[in-house]
């Protein structure tokens, strides 16, 4: 009886979060296709729409250029084009924004900067580690120097900002990387560190404080997920903290802690923490400024340094020994494992049916998820190391590496 | 450590002055000095956290709304410019240098022989002389060993070694080691240097790198004091209050004192764990202090540059310059640049260290590498400067 009324307990809330999830879906993509920030469109790591290139051979490679400068942020797609960042010189001081055409990799316009905070980071990341992301109408691209600028889709500047310049002990002798998110006209910032450690609500339009809010003093690499247009789930080593993005309040908290690398997923209103392996917790369906319920917890979903993914009733991470393993993301019950070939630093991408998981030597693996197995697909290798996080949009995959960015598909 | 320092609008006669002496066509000088003047002042009026971006972004349209012939003029309104300003500047002329008509070659040409404008804008008139007239732009490069923009010497400090290279592959060993002298007296990157010596050192060479550097090698030291559960960071032990080196002062295990620590490390190393050793590798949860003296042949500005991956404070004749509570994320040289004004004759200099309570191997390290210098990184020797200590030779078992 206690176990039958348990799963109806379970069943409804799945059931809530799950349609909790499409208004949240529907609320929180901000751009019509695309890849306008880390982990996508709709924060979850997956375009469904947008046509993975499944079937990868040689011929796949549509074109590929030489970048600027290092990097290992994700690609930008939006408003039909290419935005990234890189950053360059002995000392990683030179800070660049590029974008391109996707149609040939062509360069329409570069902006170049230089570093008014520290630069020193680890020989693995680099200056440029935070994936760019658009609202629709500007670019904003963060930097490990915790420089930010903001720029429309043409490439005029609209500002910029130093908040190392601004707060003195905000950075990383690691490297920052988180990646910031847009939203309301409002860029949120985690620039979280063991000293000046802060969440900031940048003005879209001038760059000015709406507010600055204290965080934990540790080191942070994740970054904000969106759970709906005005409130960002903020992670660090002690959880989540929701915060209104008018005026940086918490709305809730999860305290039982959270790792301070992969980030948060969020899909058909189920945040995917890592937390002990994965703690999902179901926002509420009617406000998700209400406290979340824990939907389930597993070990057995722990992702290594990439972050999970979710799309469909699935949730898909890679572990820190190169096993990629599907979930049910309505009871965190493991479907099945596959072991690729790794290491990774690369979070996953996935379309409807096919996730897309590049390993650190540039080996791209697409997998189908669909089944009752994962099942290899197709393999590539760009012989190149890859760290950042692919794009895919309308039917191609974007990855860069230090010194190349790649187009895969049509 | 940045400054950020708003510059007003009062400079907008200086930067009338300033635009039509490099506007490279006297017809059109004195029309788009005039028009330029107004929203350079305004972006050179940025300031910190967002202050007068919504006016630089104005500004910023109405400049690139010109030709590339302005790019001389936006160039030299980076001298003296913070660096949040300087960084639209650069933007404005990126996108004035793609699109906008003719890039003024000659114009770029006259302003990167003037080694008074900002070095970073004259890096950028080099590359965009370089990529619009290659050749003129390896002529140039020829003649920039010197340079004091860092970038530009760089560049040809590398042509200097990949000489020296060829040379040394060549068989042409003594042509080779002045080639790589040239080099090292004109290098300022870390990287050029280490490279420098490395390859002399293949060439039965020695380098003085601390010497080259600048680091600071000998020290008098005193501790352990508390740190426990970081609160060490913030506490005011007795070195802060008053530099008394004969002083006895309660430290966390007893009395302690001051004592002698010279280094011989070539990159200066300062490593407190053989002055205070500890279980498993060194004490933890502690505090030590170093002081040391140095004298300046003039009063100038300066640089203290710190590699250090524990946290610290710094203070120079008595003045804090900053402190930093971060442990063990990294370190390298130069990873902290503090501008100070050398006071001829004395100065006094005290790094405050502290250790943490985490066990792992990678946080034994209890150390820091500091050294005087230039801002461009040529190092201040102190008129009283020691030779460089010198490891003695390590014993050969049987």
């Amino acid at each position: 009886m206690k176990a039958s009324r348990r799963a109806i307990c379970v069943g409804v809330l799945v059931a809530c979060a799950l349609h909790a999830g499409t208004v949240a879906a529907q609320q929180v993509a901000m751009a019509s296709g695309g890849w306008p920030r880390f982990l996508g469109p709709n924060g979850d790591g997956a375009a469904p729409a947008a046509a993975m290139p499944a079937e990868l051979t040689e011929a796949s490679r549509a074109w590929s250029v030489t970048l600027p400068g290092r990097g290992l942020s994700g690609v930008l797609v939006a408003s039909g084009r290419l935005v990234v960042t890189c950053s360059s010189g002995p000392d990683q001081s030179r800070l660049h924004v590029v974008c391109l055409d996707p149609a040939d990799g062509r360069t329409l316009w570069h902006r170049q900067f230089r570093a008014t905070g520290r630069t020193m980071c680890h020989d693995k990341t680099s200056v440029a580690a935070a994936t760019p992301c658009s609202d629709g109408t500007r670019i904003y691209a963060a930097f490990s120097s915790n420089d930010v600028v903001c720029l429309d889709i043409d490439g005029n500047l609209l500002w910029l900002r130093g908040i190392t310049a601004d707060y003195a002990n905000v950075s990383n002798s690691l490297g920052m990387a988180s990646s910031p998110v847009a939203t309301q006209g409002t860029l949120v910032l985690q620039v979280e560190n063991d000293s000046e450690s802060y969440a900031l609500g940048l003005d879209g339009s001038t760059g000015a404080n709406r507010w600055k809010i204290d965080r934990p003093k540790a080191a942070n690499w994740t970054s904000p997920s969106l759970l709906r247009p005005d409130l960002v789930a903020l992670q660090s080593k002690n959880g989540i903290d929701a915060v209104r993005v008018a005026d940086g309040s918490v709305a809730w908290s999860y305290g039982d802690g959270a790792s301070t690398i992969p980030s948060s997923c969020l899909h058909a209103g189920v945040l995917c923490v890592p937390s002990h392996g994965i703690t999902a917790l179901a926002l509420d369906a009617a406000d998700a400024a209400v406290q979340p319920k824990q939907l389930w917890r597993s070990s057995r979903l722990s992702p290594g340094t990439s972050s999970p993914i979710a799309v469909g009733d699935r949730v898909l991470a890679i572990s820190k020994g190169d096993v990629l393993t599907a979930g049910s993301l309505a009871t965190g019950e493991r479907l099945w494992q596959l072991r690729v070939e790794g290491p990774f630093t690369a979070t996953p991408v996935a379309d409807g049916r096919h996730v897309a998981c590049v390993n650190e030597k540039g080996l791209v693996q697409v997998v189908d998820f669909t089944g009752d197995e994962g099942k290899l697909v197709s393999s590539l290798d760009l012989g190149d190391e890859i760290l950042a996080s692919p794009a895919l949009a309308d039917g191609a995959l974007y990855l860069r590496s230090n010194t190349t960015l790649y187009k895969l598909g049509r | 450590m940045t400054t950020i320092a708003p510059r007003p609008l009062r400079d907008l006669a200086m930067l009338v002055v300033l635009v039509t002496a490099v506007v490279a066509e006297p017809a059109v000088q004195a029309a788009d000095a005039t028009s330029l003047a107004e929203p350079l002042a305004a972006i050179r009026g940025v300031g910190r956290e967002g202050g007068g971006n919504a006016a630089a972004a104005a500004a910023w349209r109405a400049i690139v709304a010109g030709d590339a012939g302005r790019i001389p003029a936006v160039l030299a309104a980076m001298d003296g410019a913070n660096p949040l300003a300087a960084n639209w500047l650069s933007a404005a002329v990126d996108a004035l240098a793609t699109g906008h008509g003719p890039v003024p070659v000659d114009g770029l040409r006259d302003f990167l022989a003037d080694t008074r404008h900002d070095p970073h804008a004259r890096r950028l008139a080099y590359e965009l002389i370089r990529d619009h007239d290659p050749a003129a732009a390896r002529v140039l490069m020829a003649g920039m060993l010197d340079d004091p923009a860092g970038e530009l010497r760089r560049d040809a400090v590398q042509r200097e070694i990949d000489a020296a290279a060829g040379m040394k592959k060549e068989g042409r060993g003594d042509e080779a080691i002045a080639g790589y002298r040239k080099a090292l007296a004109a290098a300022r990157d870390v990287d050029q240097i280490k490279a420098v010596d490395a390859a002399l050192k293949g060439l039965g060479q020695s380098v003085d790198l601390p010497r080259q550097f600048g680091f600071l090698m000998h020290w008098q030291v005193i501790g352990p004091f508390d740190n426990a559960e970081g609160r060490g960071f913030d506490a005011v032990y007795p070195p802060e209050q008053a530099i008394d080196l004969a002083a006895q002062v309660a430290g966390r295990d007893g009395p302690v004192s001051w004592k002698p620590l010279a280094t011989t490390d070539a990159y200066g190393m300062v490593d407190l764990n053989p002055s205070y050793p500890g279980p498993e590798g060194g004490l933890k949860e502690v505090v030590a202090y170093a002081f040391t003296a140095y004298d300046a042949a003039e009063g100038r500005d300066a640089e203290l540059r710190l590699g250090c991956k524990n946290a610290w404070k710094l203070w120079h004749n008595g003045r804090l310059l900053f402190g930093r509570d971060e442990y063990h994320r990294g370190m390298k040289i130069d990873q902290y640049r503090l501008p100070i004004r050398l006071e001829r004759g004395r100065n006094t200099i005290l790094v405050k260290l502290c250790q943490d309570a985490q066990k792992q191997d990678w946080t034994k390290e209890w150390q820091f590498q500091l050294r005087v210098c230039d801002a461009t990184g040529t190092a201040i020797l102190a008129t009283d400067r020691p030779p460089s200590p010198v490891a003695p030779p390590t014993e050969k078992k049987p």
